[in-house]
């Protein structure tokens, strides 16, 4: 089944002459983890936010299994998938567990759920229930705070998740143990993940399929493999022979 | 004097804890009118540059006008008592307040209403359970202003008959008696002061994440 579809997605903002998403066509399996990779300005956060409705398109559609999400509402929309990005956005003034609960308690789910709910997602990330579901956002470390972020989107059990450089504040010890857990929680889940990132060795470790776009358009869109065999053109090119260019770095510093 | 202060003290207690007691009253009264007018414009302003500039100008204007000038320029309008002195405390509060709500509002990051939305909440739930929540401590600190401000000037309005500590120090002033200036200026001191301490007390119990340890 098509978890999501993009049928010629455009999205020109009012105070610009071009289209920061241009025409942008792609289907995505469910289950599959995309990683769109992208500089700054390229529209690939913007593709992430029309997908779950923080911004309209201009031009075209998108489908979610199925349901043009266009005839849904935006809440709706939202509260059925996941969304964490790279500020995080924890609410501070409340503790852990009220920000994994935000929105089961504005759906009303009963105490006992929620708080059963509560300790599994923190299990799954790692921190133990106990120490951490009283606390407060600012006595976590960076790194735990994004674990809390990725638990608050993963609460009502969405099947697609929207992350929008979720690691990019992170340092980069952290970041690849997160990395890591996230592709496991991946794996386990079977969800449909969809990851921004200017990250080129992230986009490629984590994707199954990676998007790459430059200037609103979709260059390309392939499995790393595919991609690095075949780049459709010199931009993708130019790109990957860049993350090589650093690759050699690291091996000539080596001896 | 130190006798003095005391004799006055015993012989009037009744009668001070009544004034002390009209201080308060005047005083939060005054406060909760100042918050009632002042959170909901300061919120109102706070959704635009315009907004702000047309709604925070005129009580920046009002501010610079003296409390005791306020109360004058009442007199004619309201007479004397209890309702130009109310009035004429509360002017001196909103701008704090206002100003404050303004910029607790403003500070909210832009990714915190993001986040909020992204996860499903609606507009309203936004504001009630992330950007109110979030403006709160510095609208609080601007309540404080106000409260702080009032008490101390509230002794004006026993001036124009509206009761409270400032009478003793108007008949010290009369009389030509310094253990009254004394007794009534130290009492609205405490008073101003120890407010503030309950003030933040109580912020500091309603709203625990602001005092923790890293």
């Amino acid at each position: 089944m098509e978890a999501i579809a993009y049928q010629g997605v455009t999205k020109k903002f009012n105070n610009s002459e071009v289209n920061s998403v241009d025409h942008v066509s792609a289907t995505i399996a469910e289950g599959e983890f995309i990683t769109i990779l992208g500089s700054s300005g390229c529209g690939k956060t913007t593709l992430l936010k029309m997908t779950n409705r923080l911004y309209e398109p201009t031009e075209g559609k998108i489908i979610l299994f199925g349901e043009d999400i266009s005839t849904v509402d935006p809440i709706v929309v939202r509260r059925r998938m996941g969304y964490v990005i790279q500020q995080v956005g924890l609410f501070p003034h409340m503790t852990i567990e009220d920000n994994i609960a935000a929105i089961p308690k504005l759906s009303k789910w009963d105490k006992e759920r929620i708080n059963n709910r509560v300790t599994e997602l923190l299990e799954l990330i790692d921190l133990d229930p106990a120490t951490y579901r009283k606390r407060y956002p600012s006595q976590l470390s960076g790194g735990q705070q994004q674990r809390v972020g990725l638990a608050r989107a993963l609460v009502t059990d969405p099947k697609i998740m929207l992350m929008d450089e979720p690691f990019g504040a992170i340092d980069a010890i952290t970041r690849l143990n997160l990395q890591n857990e996230l592709k496991k929680i991946h794996d386990e889940m079977k969800k449909t993940f969809l990851l921004v990132t200017h990250d080129i060795n992230e986009a490629f470790k984590l994707g199954d399929r990676v998007m790459i776009m430059n200037a609103g358009r979709l260059l390309q869109f392939d499995t790393p493999r595919n991609i690095v065999q075949n780049p459709a053109d010199e931009f993708v090119d130019t790109l990957i022979r860049s993350a090589r260019d650093q690759e050699e770095f690291w091996e000539a510093v080596k001896i | 004097m130190w006798q003095k202060m005391c004799e006055y003290i015993a012989d009037n207690y009744m009668k001070i804890l009544l004034q002390v007691r009209d201080h308060l009253v005047i005083s939060l009264l005054a406060l909760a009118a100042a918050v009632i007018i002042g959170v909901p414009i300061g919120y109102l302003a706070s959704k635009s540059a315009k907004g702000e500039k047309y709604l925070t100008v005129p009580f920046q204007m009002l501010r610079v006008v003296p409390s005791l000038a306020i109360l004058v320029l009442l007199i004619p309008v309201m007479g004397t008592g209890i309702k130009p002195a109310m009035t004429a405390l509360t002017v001196l509060a909103i701008p704090p307040i206002l100003l404050n709500t303004v910029v607790g509002f403003r500070e909210v990051p832009a990714f915190m209403v993001e986040s909020a939305s992204g996860i499903g909440m609606t507009d309203r739930e936004v504001l009630k359970k992330v950007r109110i929540p979030m403006a709160l401590p510095m609208i609080l600190a601007g309540i404080r202003t106000g409260l702080v401000e009032i008490i101390a000037s509230a002794t004006l309005a026993a001036k124009i008959g509206a009761g409270g500590l400032g009478e003793i120090i108007f008949t010290g002033l009369g009389l030509n008696r310094p253990d009254l200036l004394l007794i009534g200026g130290i009492l609205v001191a405490l008073l101003s002061l120890g407010s503030g301490f309950l003030f933040d007390h109580i912020v500091g119990r309603a709203l625990p994440y602001k005092n923790l340890k890293e």
